[in-house]
């Protein structure tokens, strides 16, 4: 009765083996939804894995030495930087002809620029030889180490050529070890200078400030998603309107509200004066400070927090509760050994949400937190935008990246990301 | 407690709980009043709806929670757990989580977790509503022959009447909110004290129509269409009143050989004959209401109606109850 060839596998009505013509079958349905899924596929490619791993590359990329000055990294090479002495006239000449041409083009000021990050004062050394490298002729003006050194005494320092060397590779790991505070030397790594130390500092910083807020958050959004799940409908929407409110409202005007709020003549502070609470000389200092990022951020995060623990309370039935209180279990109890475990998911999933999102938060901080208390992503800008350190600012980032992806990972191993739902 | 949804049943029990508050009256247990002690305190057993056992706890945890809140010391709680998952044949699951069992499982282990803290009184919502027809019955008969060994009292809520004839000593039929009637199965199946009762509890026949005359236990009714039947007058009073007449299925004679002597009968249509295996139901019009039913069992000898002959039925007065219109 039933169709199976000559080694005992079932056939389909044409003939073809069941499994092959099913495989057919299934490939084909495979191919239509990856063709439905493309085009989204395609814009995340497009709009955050290239640009991503573009500026992750940015963080070991270091080529602007080598394209510049291509000879002078060549024979840079023969020339022994521990040794103590100035490079001998080859180098000279070849680092001569190099800069002429970069003058040229109007490409030195990159290779300054570049080298100023490790040795400041580079970029200016490079701005002014450059000029003079202009007229030289290559042909009859050596030897080129007296004639740079005179345009600037700066090429009479051995320090200058160990910079350049070191920093003279393709890739380099020189941003990733600025960015936890250590620089490349030819001596290999050592720590940054005690004034320089900044970034791990900040690192510290935004970690203990962003498990405060999540902590913040727990506390504060925890009744509220309880009375959002549990109150009658009519009144739960309007809470939860309450809770959405501020989703509604600009960013930067709910951090700038808490600027008006928080600051010395600020509402705070007037109401407390007016009280009799404080000394009309002794207002506090609300903002510009770490208190001040840790109120506003955890404001402006509540929500986050507020909805996964909602969509996982309103699946706890109260029969539960009931449950534990007809088996003898106090109002305590019953909430504590009944509803509480049950609502740790939604906590996990909301406290991993906020973390994440304010360990990167970056216009709140640079808003309210005046000097102590910005975080790692204010840095992150100022090096995008105002050093224009791109390479720094890409290994911090990079680093960052690492850390909520190491986090997330502990966090599955304790928790479990399977306990984690953000409803149903 | 039996009834339709919305008369009031699983209120009812939540009162008795102490999930809801009684405004009016008192609730009496053991002949103390319950209305002031909180659920906690109560000590009464519950099983519900969906069972609610705790998802992030095992089987055993589950059981062991009422002991423990009750500071039982860990030895005795662990004696009693066993002794109560092995009192539903549960005893090898204790491991398990809740998710883990099926649907007839989690109602064992809540009905162990009701009982395992010594409750004298355990009340059940609909216990057993989400369970398949087979494992319904089969926990129907675990549920009566737990609760005769323990000697404890199970008030029980349900709507189905199948299920509250069989496992229950008294039933109290609930409508709109009220008791309509507390009685034994038998004593309310056979003798309803309402049409409500009459009409939910088994399959009835109804006929309407207005007491003639009410003498020696037996009241004399004028049906819609000006016929006339004695009937057994349960609470109609006086002549003149409108009344509704019960008559069950089964108690329903068209064998003229068996009708009582000088007993009204009525002519009727035969409808629809369905054969149903152990019995035939037909549906006959009789005096205007085309869906009287008649139930005749399967026996060698009985006559299968046709449908559209015409025949005559006839019953006993007393199984032909005038109740209120």
């Amino acid at each position: 009765m039933s169709n199976t060839n000559e080694n005992g596998a079932m056939l389909t009505a044409d003939g073809q083996p069941l499994k092959r013509s099913l495989a057919t079958a299934l490939r084909r349905q495979k191919i239509r939804a990856l063709l439905l899924i493309s085009p989204l596929l395609i814009f995340v490619l497009i709009t955050f894995l290239f640009p991503i791993g573009s500026m992750l590359f940015r963080s070991v990329e270091n080529n602007i030495v080598v394209e510049i000055l291509p000879e002078t990294v060549v024979a840079l090479a023969t020339w022994d930087g521990k040794s103590g002495e100035l490079p001998d006239e080859t180098i000279y000449a070849a680092f001569a002809g190099d800069l002429q041409r970069a003058a040229k083009n109007k490409s030195h000021t990159r290779v300054g620029l570049r080298l100023n990050y490790e040795k400041s004062g580079s970029a200016s050394l490079f701005k002014k030889t450059a000029r003079q490298a202009k007229k030289w002729d290559l042909e009859t003006d050596a030897p080129f180490k007296e004639k740079l050194i005179a345009a600037h005494k700066g090429w009479g320092e051995v320090e200058i050529w160990q910079t350049l060397k070191t920093h003279s590779s393709r890739y380099t790991a020189g941003y990733f070890l600025n960015a936890v505070d250590m620089r490349k030397t030819q001596n290999g790594p050592e720590m940054q200078p005690e004034n320089r130390q900044i970034l791990i500092k900040l690192f510290q910083r935004t970690l203990i400030m962003s498990l405060l807020i999540t902590v913040a958050c727990i506390l504060l959004g925890y009744p509220v998603a309880w009375l959002l799940a549990n109150l009658p409908r009519s009144q739960s929407n309007l809470l939860m309107i309450l809770v959405l409110l501020p989703f509604w409202t600009s960013l930067l005007v709910r951090t700038s509200a808490w600027k008006v709020m928080l600051q010395q003549q600020g509402v705070i502070n007037d109401i407390f004066v007016a009280l009799g609470m404080i000394e009309e000389s002794g207002r506090l200092v609300m903002i510009n400070n770490q208190f001040g990022t840790i109120i506003a951020m955890t404001h402006i995060l509540l929500p986050f927090m507020i909805l996964p623990m909602y969509s996982v309370m309103q699946t706890i039935q109260p029969t539960y509760l009931q449950a534990a209180k007809s088996l003898g279990a106090t109002n305590w109890t019953a909430f504590w050994r009944v509803y509480f475990p049950q609502s740790v998911p939604g906590i996990g999933a909301g406290s991993i949400l906020v973390f994440i999102l304010s360990i990167g938060y970056y216009i709140t901080p640079e808003i309210v937190g005046g000097n102590k208390g910005v975080f790692i992503s204010n840095r992150i800008a100022y090096h995008i935008f105002q050093s224009m350190n791109w390479g720094l600012a890409a290994a911090l980032g990079a680093i960052l990246l690492a850390v909520v992806l190491i986090l997330y990972w502990a966090y599955d191993k304790v928790v479990g990301i399977d306990n984690v739902k953000l409803g149903g | 407690m039996l009834g339709p949804s919305g008369s009031g049943k699983t209120t009812c029990l939540m009162m008795l709980a102490g999930f809801e508050t009684a405004t009016h009256g008192d609730i009496m247990l053991d002949g103390i009043s319950i209305n002031n002690i909180p659920p906690h305190k109560r000590g009464i057993g519950m099983v519900f709806q969906n069972y609610a056992l705790f998802p992030h706890m095992t089987v055993a945890e589950n059981l062991a929670f009422p002991l423990e809140v009750r500071k039982i010391g860990k030895a005795d709680r662990e004696a009693k757990v066993k002794r109560a998952l092995e009192m539903v044949q549960m005893g090898e699951f204790g491991g398990r989580r809740p998710a883990q069992l099926s649907g007839g499982q989690q109602q064992r282990v809540a009905l162990a977790r009701a009982l395992v803290f010594e409750a004298e009184l355990v009340l059940m919502d609909e216990p057993l509503g989400a369970l398949d027809k087979q494992l319904r019955e089969h926990m129907q008969f675990e549920i009566k022959r737990i609760a005769e060994n323990l000697g404890i009292t199970v008030v029980y809520v349900t709507h189905d009447q199948t299920e509250a004839l069989t496992m229950s000593d008294r039933v109290a039929v609930f409508n709109d909110g009220r008791i309509q009637q507390l009685a034994p199965p038998a004593e309310l199946y056979e003798s309803p004290q309402n049409s409500f009762v009459a009409q939910f509890i088994g399959e009835n026949n109804t006929l309407e129509g207005v007491v003639k005359e009410i003498s020696s236990g037996v009241a004399l009714v004028q049906l819609n269409d000006g016929k006339l039947i004695d009937c057994n007058p349960v609470n109609v009073t006086k002549a003149g009143e409108r009344t509704r007449v019960s008559i069950r299925p089964e108690r329903v004679e068209f064998n003229k050989e068996r009708f009582q002597p000088g007993a009204h009968t009525l002519s009727a249509e035969v409808l629809e004959f369905i054969y149903m295996g152990d019995m035939f139901r037909t549906r006959l019009r009789v005096a205007g209401n085309d869906n009287f039913i008649v139930k005749t069992r399967n026996a060698p000898d009985q006559v299968r109606l046709e449908p559209g002959s015409h025949i005559d039925i006839g019953w006993l007065p007393s199984d032909c109850r005038a109740l209120d219109a």
